[in-house]
């Protein structure tokens, strides 16, 4: 095996020299009757030509990966500049562990410090932590935090978050004894109803909003701090679309006590899902409560300055079952190909990634409204992502587009909610051309008529 | 050696005592912060806030390790050391003066008799590092 | 290297690399994209300026490309990592991350793939979470298997779940069992996890011998409230449960279930199954026995394998093949629920995938039994020179002490920092808890002979510095770019975050 430097004449010698006879003898631990005697059952090993093959061969199997696509919902294609996967491919970076030994991880370090300083500047908080797995598990984190810091145990979410960000809020809380209970949506805004706030009472720990929501709409967020923290709550905002911080007032602006955010957007391959990046941040006098690696300045004897892992106490090796999360591996390495991201992109292109994808996205909202018989049910201002209806059902005529003109045209919303047949999401960003936009709008026009027409 | 000053009473989970009046004053104990080592987070009751004896009321933190603190008396909280938020290494430095954690007003006064005095604590301490 | 003292080195103190934020200049660009194609429409009728940043991102860094590539270049260098040498960490096997398996990720048939393209449109990328899930159960012998978790204590989180969920089944919901039964030499993640899922955490003690105090398992689980035992096999000590059977036994008498934390899993790929020991569910961490990279910290990837009777409880949507097609099913009545968005960390599902076609059954095999043996050559070679908290010969990690050392005033600390100025990686340190001064190192099959040989010596002349020159390893290291951090002082005034106030100061 050429990934096993010793040879097995070399290994035999060692074995001689501990004063073993044979490989078995390395296994004595183990009781007899517990040792596999036939080889396990998985493939006969393959040389490097042969995976490459198999795994292309896996790959192209993958057509929706090769077309214009107007995919969006938690997962978003964006521009990656070149530099990140070669950075990220460095070794020092990518086969590394956990900087247990600051000596010898300032690299890892330093650059976790600039992913949290970077993560505050965008999300408008004080402090943020070195990473989670993703938005939604960020986003449950968030909610068991705030039933920590107020004591309270009941949760209001937003109808326009993620559908499967809640669920994963559902499956994390069901043991924590806290209890879920849901705010609805504006029919004709497509916001989060801020008329009738009366879900969150004095037992609420936490409002939960996503902002742009699910359906693409932003939400009022100072209107909604304001109401959640009468009622002595508080308010966790998610983001799904990091692109947005380019362009939208931070929610650390607008109130928020907690922000989550999923990080992909920020020079991440879309990767059927994942690995992504968990963002986390909160205000200053929470910290203690906050789940999560922190990394912070620390100087030597000589006065340099460096980076540690910090306020450990909170976390599972010290505090073991009373730890603010179980949390241990993050996405350090994802986390790395965000902060390249930001510092390449920098302030001037955050902001035209966002206003690049506002505006293509509004000239597609646009020249779809215009369609007969399409049209856009929510009036709110809307980022990159809106609803359209169509006249005929959305998945039929996505799968058509999709074969006949070659284009992923959005998501039906069907996937999530059996009661709308006719309404998808559209997701547009600055790697979607103009043609790519006039092809889809053409494709809509002229397959609806001809459904409708059959 | 530890310093274990004459006029305290401690308990056996390393915390001191000082009676005045019908108040007490509680911290750490020297040979506690030693063993501890650099302490850089201190969690306090709130003043109001009531306890029995061996209640834990607070909890120090050093970089890899957190411990709880110990009520050796019952009380309910009059004062508590704001300053340690901002310097916990007073813990450290001055356990027995700027180190004090929290006031109380006793409320069972009887339960010091039952405490250590300064020489059987330096004897239990002895007991406990062999 | 034969013990030779090192040489006094001058490291590069710096590199002149600052923070982004203090690098940046204004008007530096490094970045271009397309002009827009679209007729731009007034800002404000997109958005409302009450719903736009005003901050113009005052203080986000301004960077050319070159600066970019200059800093995290310059960054690298300060990290030790696998690819320098050994990186022995007990317990995280820092083996190798081949660069085959990187390249097959990043196949963009896969890396463009939108999780929620439709599944007749993706029949590569489920093919690969199926197939892996096939080639987990064979490898633990546990059919149903989940890759939703993202890393390994989110695979605790999910399997102690499934416990739970299966005594409310069983049993009906207020069965009263809340306990679950952690050994005290656990990865801490343990506990955690079990509170997360809504259990009290009991003890078990470890025998004097390094394994399960049957004893003490028998009482704990005489009270009738124990949902379950979490096991880490072999254990932190390096050390097979060579009672494993019984211990399962006492577990499943007492109507709990066994979980099996799979973080030393790479101990026994190709040699025994947790399966056929009587688990009825595990994590695997991909990231350590399938070699996906550790990223400074992750990607993970936490897969939970279980038992036929604890499949209906595994998170949706699960991955099922219908004749030559692969589907995604929802309709899993008694599923725990979703752990994560979409379907887990494809990316590094993949780069195992290609770990194991790459082995194939006898290369596994190989794989654990060269890092079992690595270990032990360790074990036999230090024993004179280091103190051996527990006799019985180590399985792929072994631990050490430094109680001898210690009696020089050189802690366990001093000599992690010393072996920096030797070249390697430390251990882990001070873990497992239970084990003062632990030392606990594991080499993974991924070191050659002459490497280890080196590592002795390096760790025997450590000891020999303790004996005739206890400072020089009390103010190790010597040679990086920074000595100790003072962490007492970082944690008291935390400083978690760069602002522009900051500049003047650290200037």
């Amino acid at each position: 095996m050429r990934y096993i430097p010793n040879s097995p004449e070399e290994r035999a010698e060692m074995l001689r020299a501990i004063g073993l006879d044979s490989a078995e003898q390395l296994f004595d631990s183990i009781p007899r009757d517990l040792l596999l005697t036939a080889p396990l059952r998985t493939p006969a090993a393959l040389s490097e030509p042969e995976i490459i093959v198999r795994f292309e061969q896996l790959a192209a199997r993958n057509a929706a990966a090769r077309r214009p696509s107007f995919l969006g919902a938690g997962a978003y294609a964006h521009y990656a500049p070149t530099i990140i996967d070669h950075l990220i491919s460095r070794a020092e970076f990518f086969t590394a562990y956990t900087p247990y030994q600051p000596e010898v991880s300032q690299g890892t370090l330093q650059a976790v410090f600039e992913f949290q300083t970077l993560v505050c500047q965008l999300t408008g908080m004080d402090v943020a932590n070195a990473s989670m797995y993703d938005g939604s598990t960020a986003l449950a984190e968030a909610v068991l935090m705030a039933e920590r810091l107020t004591g309270r145990s009941r949760v209001v979410i937003s109808e326009a978050v993620h559908p499967e960000y809640f669920e994963v809020v559902h499956t994390y809380v069901q043991h924590a004894g806290i209890e879920l209970a849901r705010a609805a949506i504006d029919p004709h805004s497509g916001r989060t109803s801020t008329a009738d706030l009366a879900t969150v009472d004095d037992r609420t720990a936490a409002f939960v909003v996503q902002s742009p929501n699910f359906f693409g709409c932003i939400e009022e967020l100072s209107k909604l701090a304001d109401l959640v923290h009468q009622k002595g709550a508080m308010l966790i905002v998610a983001v799904t679309e990091s692109a947005s911080f380019g362009l939208l007032r931070p929610p650390g602006d607008c109130g928020a006590d907690i922000v989550v955010a999923e990080g992909q957007s920020f020079g991440v391959p879309l990767s059927f899902g994942g690995p992504y990046v968990g963002l986390f941040a909160t205000r200053e006098k929470f910290v203690r409560q906050m789940p999560g690696r922190l990394v912070g300045v620390a100087h030597d004897k000589h006065g340099r300055r460096g980076f540690v892992l910090t306020l450990a106490t909170r976390e599972q090796h010290i505090r073991r079952e009373k730890a603010t999360s179980n949390i241990c591996t993050n996405e350090g390495l994802i986390a790395l190909a965000a902060t390249i991201y930001m510092a390449t992109m920098g302030r001037r292109g955050l902001q035209e990634v966002a206003h690049q994808c506002a505006q293509k996205a509004a000239y597609a909202a646009r020249q779809i409204a215009s369609l007969d018989g399409f049209s856009l049910p929510y009036s709110a201002p809307r980022f990159n992502e809106f609803v359209v209806r169509a006249p005929v059902r959305a998945d039929e005529l996505l799968k058509q587009l999709a074969t006949e003109r070659n284009i992923t045209g959005g998501l039906p919303l069907s996937r999530y909610f059996a009661d709308r047949p006719n309404d998808f999401l559209v997701c547009v960003t600055e790697l979607n051309t103009r043609a790519e936009i006039d092809a889809l709008v053409a494709g809509l026009k002229q397959l609806a008529v001809a459904t409708v027409a059959a | 050696m530890a310093h274990v000053p004459e006029d305290l009473h401690y308990s056996k989970d390393h915390e001191w005592v000082r009676v005045e009046g019908d108040t007490a004053v509680i911290g750490i104990t020297d040979y506690a912060q030693h063993s501890l080592g650099d302490i850089v987070y201190v969690e306090l009751p709130r003043v109001g806030d009531s306890f029995a004896a061996h209640d834990a009321f607070g909890s120090v933190e050093s970089v890899k390790a957190v411990s709880e603190v110990y009520a050796p008396v019952s009380g309910e909280v009059i004062e508590v050391n704001e300053s340690l938020q901002d310097e916990p290494e007073k813990v450290n430095s001055d356990p027995y003066g700027d180190g004090w954690m929290v006031r109380v007003r006793l409320l069972d006064p009887g339960e010091v008799d039952s405490l250590l005095t300064a020489a059987e604590y330096e004897d239990y301490i002895k007991k406990e590092t062999e | 290297m034969n013990g030779s003292k090192i040489t006094k080195a001058t490291p590069h103190v710096t590199q002149n690399e600052d923070l982004l934020f203090e690098r940046s200049r204004r008007g530096r660009i490094g970045y271009r994209l397309p002009a827009l194609d679209v007729e731009p429409t007034p800002i404000d009728e997109i958005v409302p300026a009450e719903l736009r940043r005003d901050d113009d991102l005052e203080g986000v860094p301004e960077l050319s490309e070159v600066d970019v590539v200059r800093h995290f270049t310059r960054l690298s260098t300060w990290n030790y990592a696998v690819d320098h040498g050994m990186y022995p960490l007990g317990s995280c096997t820092m083996k190798y991350n081949s660069r085959l398996n990187e390249k097959v990720a990043r196949i963009a048939g896969f890396a463009n793939l939108h999780p929620l393209a439709p599944a007749e449109e993706a029949q590569g990328a489920l093919e690969v979470l199926y197939e892996l899930q096939q080639h987990l159960a064979e490898i633990t012998g546990l059919p149903g298997v989940s890759l939703q978790p993202a890393a390994g204590a989110h695979g605790e989180m999910t399997g102690v779940m499934l416990i739970r969920a299966y005594l409310d089944a069983r049993d009906g919901k207020g069965h009263g069992r809340d306990v679950m039964l952690v050994p005290d030499s656990a990865h801490g993640t343990n506990p955690a996890s079990a509170n997360l899922s809504g259990f009290r955490v009991k003890t078990v003690r470890t025998t004097p011998e390094g394994l399960t105090d049957l004893d003490q398992l028998r009482e704990l689980c005489a009270t009738g409230d124990v949902a379950g035992l979490m096991l880490t096999n072999p254990n932190t000590l390096g050390l097979f449960e060579r009672n494993i059977r019984e211990i399962c036994h006492i577990v499943h008498e007492a109507g709990g279930l066994v979980y099996m934390d799979g973080a030393n899993m790479n101990a026994l790929v190709g040699w025994a199954r947790p399966g056929d020991m009587g688990v009825d569910v595990i994590h695997l961490n991909l990231h350590k026995t399938f070699s996906t990279p550790h990223g400074g910290g992750g990607p993970g990837s936490g897969p939970c394998c279980c038992t036929a009777a604890l499949e209906p409880f595994l998170p949706v949507p699960r991955i099922v093949r219908e004749g030559e097609a692969f589907k995604l099913d929802y309709d899993r009545p008694q599923s725990i629920g979703r752990v994560r968005a979409f379907y887990g960390n494809f990316g590094m599902a993949v780069r195992a995938l290609a770990y194991i076609l790459t082995h194939g059954p006898d290369g596994m095999r190989e794989a654990t039994e060269a890092a079992v043996l690595n270990a032990r050559y360790i074990a036999q070679a230090l024993a004179s020179d280091y103190e051996k908290p527990y006799q019985a010969p180590p399985m792929h990690e072994v631990v050490f002490t430094d109680k001898r050392q210690a009696r020089k005033g050189v802690h366990t600390l001093d000599i992690a920092k010393r072996l920096i100025d030797y070249g390697f990686h430390p251990p882990t340190i001070y873990f497992p808890l239970i084990v003062q001064g632990a030392m606990l190192i594991e080499p993974t099959e991924s070191v050659g002979r002459e490497e280890l040989d080196q590592f002795v010596a390096a760790m025997r002349a450590i000891a020999r510095e303790a004996e005739e020159e206890p400072e020089t390893v009390r103010n190790a290291p010597h040679t990086t770019r920074i000595g100790r951090l003072d962490e007492a002082a970082a944690a008291r005034r935390p400083v978690l975050r760069w602002k522009p106030t900051a500049k003047a100061e650290s200037a």
